[in-house]
């Protein structure tokens, strides 16, 4: 993997990145210059190292990269979703140390030797996690562009269900959670899905969770 | 958004020193509400302080029997702690009935008491807005206020303040623990944390330039039924339109803060002596005084039956 090309992100990834990327990363700054005359140069780009999917990645980025950006645009891990890019939407969520967030609200240079999981790690067209497996047997989608989020949190939800984390619906808190329906739906409220698949998220959780059971 | 420079703190100290020598310096933690103000270039910092490294996520037990909540405890893992379920309730539930779990994953004790107000006009960058342009006016009066304050505002701002957590722990007269450059520590009440906006909404909590938040302290627990009603447009994952913090005693007397209406948690100790007579002299003391718009009025009732329903919950339990 880290022989091909267009992964050497540190110059050439970051040279021919597309002419795109380069204008869009440059705008703010020139408007920002247009207000604040005074302002200086944009800061110098950070060097950070972290593990994406098992792998040792090195970035050099600016401040402002979140690890959203980092992952699709420097990694082109293009499987993690920008939907709305303000944390309501959970289409970029991932798994940073085995806890799902939204990789859309932290910045990149916050991860220095984190461990990131994103849905190419989960598992791969051939070898596909169950969770992965499960929506495409329930069919938990629509337009799909939502899935990656859906799925990563998906898993974590089962995760934290499993370690007795308690959700808004227990009766009990000092209970133990179980894998009931309201359960999931409820630690799934923040993955977004405009087609309204949800019910069959839901099935394909609830296989999965019984499947573990 | 605009350009900054970024470092890691070294320690608490540090952190409150650089703060208060760096023009435009501000702190980050779990970052959810100040990456998301600043892709909207609401929030301008120049420079960015990362305190994630210097510990203060753990939740211990002080010497009088209470809690000691380091600023940097994930929301998830103090809601989760065995300890608050058991003996602060109103805090985990609050907590729980707050944001998604991806953003309780990231955010944290002290990031939660400082997120800023989600009024529509304060988002937008177009409109008039005291607290993001001091004397610009505010648009949010005679504009769409459905969401916001009913009581405890000013003629520069009818923001509310959209914290859950922060409501539950002025049910539980939680303090706030701070240092500064100087290497001072602080204690703050969270009566006195938050501020009224009068006519600097601007500045929302006591703290100073610079003054950094260590942890949050709960007293010893006080027993009784623990709730947190949430009302709000839909049922998970959505900013109160009113909810009610109450601990209550099996005599019926007991504590209610409510969150939702104020520009800071809003709690009356006096209103709560009615707290045996009923919910409707509760909420006529709580709220005495209140100035909903056309659009908000309805909060008014609305408290007054969220405390109702509480209340009927703690009498039939």
């Amino acid at each position: 993997m880290a022989d091909l090309p267009e992964l050497d992100i540190s110059r050439r990834g970051m040279l021919a990145g597309g002419t795109a990327t380069v204008m869009i990363a440059a705008s703010p700054v020139a408007a920002a210059q247009d207000k604040e005359p005074m302002q200086a140069d944009p800061p110098a780009p950070i060097p950070l190292s972290f593990e994406v999917n098992g792998e040792k990645r090195d970035l050099t980025l600016d401040s402002r990269t979140t690890l959203l950006d980092a992952l699709r645009e420097h990694l082109h891990l293009t499987g993690t979703k920008k939907g709305c890019d303000h944390g309501q939407c959970g289409a970029c969520t991932v798994l940073v140390d085995g806890v799902r967030i939204n990789s859309c609200l932290t910045l990149a240079v916050m991860h220095q030797g984190d461990r990131i999981t994103t849905i190419e790690g989960l598992g791969t067209p051939d070898r596909l996690h169950p969770m992965q497996a499960a929506f495409v047997q329930h069919d938990g989608y629509q337009c799909g562009y939502c899935t990656p989020g859906q799925i990563c949190s998906a898993v974590a939800v089962l995760d934290e269900i499993e370690r007795g984390v308690p959700s808004y619906v227990a009766a009990d808190l000092t209970e133990r959670p179980r894998m009931t329906d309201i359960e999931m739906r409820e630690r799934m409220s923040g993955n977004i899905c405009r087609c309204g698949a949800y019910s069959n998220i839901a099935e394909a959780m609830a296989q999965v969770a019984g499947e573990r059971a | 958004m605009r350009a900054f420079t970024y470092e890691r703190a070294d320690s608490a100290r540090d952190a409150a020193a650089k703060a208060a020598s760096t023009p435009g310096a501000k702190f980050i933690a779990g970052g959810t509400n100040l990456l998301d103000l600043m892709k909207l270039e609401i929030e301008t910092p120049r420079h960015l302080i990362d305190v994630n490294g210097l510990g203060f996520d753990r939740i211990e037990k002080t010497g009088d029997g209470g809690l000691r909540i380091g600023a940097l405890v994930r929301n998830t893992d103090l809601a989760a702690d065995m300890r608050v379920r058991k003996d602060y309730g109103v805090l985990s539930r609050a907590l729980l009935a707050g944001a998604s779990g991806q953003l309780r994953n990231k955010a944290t004790t002290a990031g939660n008491l400082l997120q800023r107000t989600r009024c529509p006009y304060f988002y937008d960058t177009n409109q008039p807005c005291n607290k993001r342009k001091p004397g610009s006016g505010c648009a949010a009066i005679g504009g769409y206020s459905r969401q916001l304050a009913v009581i405890g505002s000013s003629e520069s701002c009818i923001a509310t303040h959209p914290s859950d957590m922060a409501v539950a722990l002025r049910a539980l007269d939680a303090t706030v623990e701070t240092v500064n450059a100087a290497d001072q520590a602080r204690a703050i009440p969270i009566a006195d944390f938050h501020r009224l906006p009068g006519d600097t909404p601007h500045i929302e909590t006591a703290l100073a330039p610079g003054e950094f938040i260590t942890g949050v302290t709960l007293p010893k627990p006080i027993g009784g039924r623990h709730y947190y009603e949430k009302v709000r447009d839909r049922a998970s994952y959505a900013f109160a339109l009113v909810s009610v913090a109450a601990v209550i005693h099996k005599d019926g007397t007991g504590r209610v803060a409510l969150g939702g209406v104020a520009h800071k948690p809003w709690r009356v100790e006096a209103a709560e002596t009615a707290m045996p007579e009923g919910a409707r002299a509760v909420s006529a003391r709580l709220l005495a005084g209140a100035r909903p718009t056309h659009d908000n009025a309805f909060k008014v009732p609305l408290a007054e039956r969220a405390l109702a329903a509480v209340m009927m919950q703690a009498r039939t339990a």
